[in-house]
């Protein structure tokens, strides 16, 4: 199956500084691959989704430390493997 | 490639509008614990289920994480206890089992205390159907269901007049929990054989050892959806539900694949069906007063509800390489908050309700009404239905509850998805004579297709 390796991390929450770095961090450390990233402010409001390549890195550990991350500097972090996405909007 | 737009409408559906699986289904066929004997019959069967469904939870968990997707019911469906419990004296025995089986791999529910007597009862069956009350309130999440006509066959009206007087018994037996054990027994026409959802899931006979079928649900999303085309045309609101029934449907399929691959067991179905909850948001009555309607039940609801039914199957079927179960737009009073606000207000009736299971996917569902209620009434509510089914070609059920001891203007209560629903009333005059004629209503002149 296509695309069976990636996922979309969703990041949802006020914004300050270092939020990316810090998502980024974590996604470096378990292994992943930033494939395509997209990033908006609306009325102070951070919201970021990141295509990510989770083929090298154990997904469930990664989940854990994203959420563990998404507590700790309060704001949401998501990440659902990517067939979600296509098959609810692509044919 | 992803459009950031497309990432988060099916947020924005998970969060705000409870964009959800409902239930994956694992069905189960009992035909090889078969033997004469209770004891060793039941421990099969609870061996059977312990191990097939052994992984079913688990498996369910990690789809729903790896996807985010909340999957709200994990379940098994198993074959109808009746067609295997031929030779032994007491079903009771495998009902005991199979809430045990049940509890042991940590489902919600298990279906399949069910008989399938459209056209006649063999001793086995009656003797399930008059087990159901003792069965379903020694019981915790085991539920049942009867099949008491078809379009083919005509209606049973003696086992219409038996599940009448059963439901009356197991709303007296269950009356300290609001009758509770009412609302895991339902009585079809027409029932189908791989339907995911409960009460009236089976494993049917024509089924092969085991599949997994996964029932979607949805109402929050086109809720929303149809705020988009206020005031527009018919057309348009056809469109749109199709196109949210569409998306939806694709989650179900994705799960169904899923669980199927991860199992390794065959997929069977998804069924297309709006499910309700009792949660604010996530409303099938809200759908309907969103086109247009003051309050579910007024005049034109009908009408809205079957548009609704059509364009969901219509957006579904596309969406999945097998469609099946009930697929349609549920109805249940007390599990949608819309339904329990129009019934609470007088605008929706039984009457009215009987007159939308025409149009939509199931019948007269999780309605409470007055606990003096006889159970000549219940047995002609049961032939209404059915007979509903058997000229449509539909399935039709009911799902009655005669709460005890509680009348007009007061409300039973049931928790988590079941909800609760204020009482209803029936009509006053009686039905005792018709019911007590028995025999069979013949199969209507268009059951001769060949």
């Amino acid at each position: 199956m296509a695309n069976v390796s990636k996922a979309v991390v969703s990041v949802l929450g006020v914004d300050r500084r270092g939020i990316i770095a810090k998502v980024s961090h974590v996604l470096f450390e378990r292994g992943s691959n930033i494939l395509d990233i997209s990033q908006t402010i609306l009325g102070g409001y951070f919201n970021m989704i990141m295509i990510v390549d989770i083929a090298d890195c154990d997904f469930s550990m990664l989940m854990e430390d994203l959420q563990a991350l998404g507590n700790a500097i309060g704001v949401q972090i998501r990440i659902q493997k990517s067939e979600i996405f296509e098959t609810m909007h692509q044919i | 490639m992803f459009q950031t737009h497309e990432i988060l409408d099916t947020l924005r559906m998970i969060d705000q509008e409870k964009l959800d699986v409902r239930t994956i289904t694992m069905g189960i066929s009992l035909f090889n614990c078969v033997c004469d004997d209770e004891e060793k019959l039941a421990q099969r069967v609870y061996d059977r289920i312990c191990t097939q469904a052994e992984n079913l939870v688990k498996v369910g968990r990690e789809i729903e994480r790896d996807f985010g997707v909340p999957i709200v019911n994990k379940r098994v469906s198993v074959t109808p206890i009746s067609l295997i419990t031929g030779a032994v004296k007491n079903p009771v025995v495998i009902a005991r089992a199979l809430d045990k089986a049940a509890k042991t791999v940590g489902v919600d529910f298990i279906g399949g205390y069910s008989a399938l007597v459209q056209k006649g009862m063999t001793a086995a069956d009656e003797r399930l159907i008059r087990s159901i009350p003792e069965a379903l309130s020694e019981t915790d999440v085991m539920c049942s269901s009867v099949n008491v006509g078809s379009t083919r066959a005509g209606i049973n009206m003696d086992a219409v007049k038996l599940c009448g007087e059963m439901i009356k018994d197991l709303s007296i037996r269950t009356g300290d929990k609001d009758s509770l054990g009412c609302a895991k027994l339902v009585v079809f026409c027409n029932a189908v054989e791989d339907n995911p959802f409960m009460a009236g899931a089976f494993h049917g006979p024509g089924e092969g050892d085991c599949a997994v079928s996964v029932g979607v649900s949805g109402p929050g999303v086109v809720k929303r959806a149809l705020e988009n085309v206020k005031g527009q045309r018919f057309d348009e609101v056809a469109e749109m539900i199709k196109r949210t029934a569409f998306r939806i449907t694709r989650v179900g399929q994705l799960v169904a694949r899923e669980a199927s691959a991860r199992l390794n067991v065959p997929f069977g179905i998804v069924d297309l069906s709006l499910a309700p909850t009792p949660a604010v948001g996530d409303s099938v009555a809200h759908i309907l007063e969103e086109m247009g309607l003051e309050r579910c039940g007024t005049h034109g609801t009908t009408a809205a509800l079957a548009l609704l039914n059509d364009a969901v199957k219509k957006g579904g079927v596309m969406a999945s390489s097998h469609v099946g179960g009930l697929s349609g737009a549920f109805i249940p009073v007390s599990e949608d908050i819309g339904m329990i606000e129009a019934a609470a207000c007088g605008a929706l009736t039984l009457d009215k309700l009987e007159a939308m299971t025409c149009v939509c996917s199931v019948g007269l569902d999780m309605i409470a009404v007055p606990g003096d209620t006889t159970a000549a009434t219940i047995s002609a509510i049961i032939a209404d239905e059915a007979a509903i089914g058997m000229v449509n070609n539909k399935t039709t059920a009911v799902r009655l509850i005669p709460a005890a001891g509680k009348k007009v203007g007061d409300e039973v209560e049931f928790g988590g998805l079941l909800g609760r629903a204020p009482i209803i009333d029936v009509h006053p005059f009686s039905a005792e004579t018709f019911i007590d004629r028995g025999g069979r209503i013949p199969a209507p002149l268009h059951s001769l297709r060949n």
